[in-house]
């Protein structure tokens, strides 16, 4: 479904990705994992079209997309829920919703949307009316996802999405993941909490100050001597 | 005696709201201070002045021309002078609008002259209302009515379309609405148009008013509309609009007590004490670094 081929990203006269590759088939919950300052929120910027490829290529759904505006890698079906949530903090619940469906033309649809982005989070529908600043960093996350599905995607690019929350959400939110992509959204995931990440994927990559080093399934790197130590604690 | 120069006052703000508006708009979606803006509002005027004296038309319909005039040059200052600085430092930008502001009004000196030119006396007729003790005139009301009519058309298309929806998207966080689908440099281009049209309306109504347009006009009004729209608090619609308002009425009100010679510093004044105790202006959002 995602093909990322030999992808370099520069930031000035650093070196954030190294001609890295990756594949995400369709179905799949992939993870992206790797220590603070790897290139994983770099990878999937790239991928956006927020950043500026210095070389390879990005191919999704036998289309190239690489160095196509951001705006049009979100209309073929990429919908990238960003780092620390970044909601609209000054519209309300239903403004940004109605912003995640941009894309979309369709009055039924984007109705159809908003039952469904509702019916996985009841919260939103009860904050409906409220400006997103107010919301608790939790419900920002499921705003932030549900703006997401609002543009009906078929690869949901995630980064971080535990980032700063209570152990108790964050698990809610993961079985939201999980859910989502069993209901037939292909997930790309980012995430610093290592066992989490395995816990959920298919198959991982292991990004390494801008290189690939591992790639497998899951449950197979979970149990890699090397990865336990590097990213599980042990 | 007050309730007149309130109302003098008003109309005089709500020329300046106008102004401010782009000022403020611009510079919530890309962080720029466009200095050009003041002469795009002299354009405006110049341009409707062309419409009446030489095509003889209608005053309204050649208001109308002149913002559509302003509106296209908005966006192609901005695609030509803004855009390709879009990556570079902010000051890049800023020395790039103040090189178009020298550019139009030399321009605007070259073709019309320095001397200032007048509207006909029959443009638009002008009778006086008495209200109380004050009086307002048919061009006062005229003042006030079009700024309040463009200004609701603009509260309109910023809250209830889907591009105003957009604008909005995209001056609280510019990267994000790229990811929703938004075609930002589109959402700049629009932003410019609204902007540059409601200071063309703008300097077509002060040329009538003053009874009075020349090459210059776009320098002290622009920095004075930029004071308003810092009072305001940049960066918010309702806040320039109070803004423009406010200074307008700030203004006359120190000229009627006698300060007539400090007319222009009283804009100033403000400015910098807004700047010195109250940075974020009247309306302004608090602003939030990102990490």
């Amino acid at each position: 479904m995602l093909t990322v081929e030999h992808l370099t990203v520069n930031y000035g006269a650093i070196r954030a990705l190294n001609g890295i590759s990756l594949d995400v088939r369709e179905g799949e919950i992939v993870a992206l994992i790797g220590s603070n300052g790897a290139g994983k929120t770099t990878t999937l910027n790239a991928i956006s079209g927020v950043l500026p490829i210095a070389a390879g290529t990005i191919r999704f759904m036998e289309r190239d997309i690489t160095n196509l505006p951001p705006h049009q890698i979100t209309a073929s079906g990429i919908v990238h829920v960003p780092e620390g949530r970044r909601v609209f903090p000054r519209m309300t619940v239903m403004e940004n919703l109605e912003m995640g469906a941009y894309t979309c033309k369709d009055k039924e649809a984007i109705r159809k949307g908003f039952k469904e982005v509702f019916q996985w989070f009841p919260r939103l529908e009860e904050r409906k009316r409220q400006l997103a600043a107010t919301l608790s960093g939790g419900e920002q996350q499921m705003l932030a996802m549900g703006r997401a599905l609002m543009a009906r995607p078929k690869l949901m690019l995630m980064d971080e999405p535990s980032m700063g929350l209570a152990p108790m959400l964050v698990d809610e939110i993961f079985k939201i993941i999980r859910a989502i992509n069993a209901a037939g959204t292909t997930i790309l995931l980012v995430e610093q909490n290592a066992h989490l990440a395995l816990s959920i994927a298919h198959r991982a990559f292991v990004l390494e100050t801008g290189e690939m080093v591992l790639s497998g399934p899951a449950a197979e790197l979970a149990n890699n001597p090397e990865v336990r130590k590097a990213y599980l604690g042990e | 005696m007050f309730w007149q120069q309130l109302i003098n006052g008003i109309a005089l703000g709500s020329t300046y709201a106008l102004i401010a508006l782009g000022y403020t708009m611009v510079y919530g979606i890309i962080q720029l201070i466009n200095f050009a803006h003041g002469e795009i509002y002299m354009v405006g005027a110049f341009a409707a002045l062309v419409f009446v004296m030489i095509f003889k038309m209608n005053i309204f319909l050649a208001m109308v021309l002149a913002m559509a005039v302003c509106l296209l040059m908005g966006v192609v200052i901005e695609f030509i002078a803004y855009r390709p600085l879009r990556r570079s430092s902010r000051l890049s930008a800023l020395i790039s609008a103040i090189g178009v502001s020298t550019f139009l009004s030399t321009l605007v000196l070259l073709i019309f002259g320095a001397d200032a030119k007048g509207f006909p006396d029959h443009v638009f007729p002008v009778v006086q209302i008495h209200i109380g003790s004050a009086e307002i005139s048919s061009l006062q009301l005229l003042i006030i009515g079009i700024s309040a009519l463009l200004m609701l058309s603009l509260e309109f298309i910023v809250h209830h379309t889907k591009i105003g929806k957009a604008m909005r998207a995209t001056s609280q966080d510019y990267t994000t609405a790229a990811l929703m689908g938004v075609n930002v440099n589109l959402v700049i281009s629009f932003t410019f148009a609204l902007g540059s049209a409601l200071a063309a309306a703008g300097g077509v109504l002060v040329g009538i008013y003053f009874n009075a347009v020349s090459f210059n006009m776009g320098l002290m009004a622009g920095l004075k509309a930029f004071a308003a729209a810092v009072l305001g608090g940049i960066g918010s619609i309702p806040g320039a609009m109070l803004g423009g308002v406010l200074l307008g009425v700030v203004e006359v009100l120190g000229v009627a007590a006698g300060y007539s010679s400090y007319r222009d510093a009283i804009a100033f004044a403000i400015l910098v004490g807004v700047l010195m105790f109250k940075p974020t202006g009247l309306l302004g959002q608090k602003i939030q670094k990102k990490v």
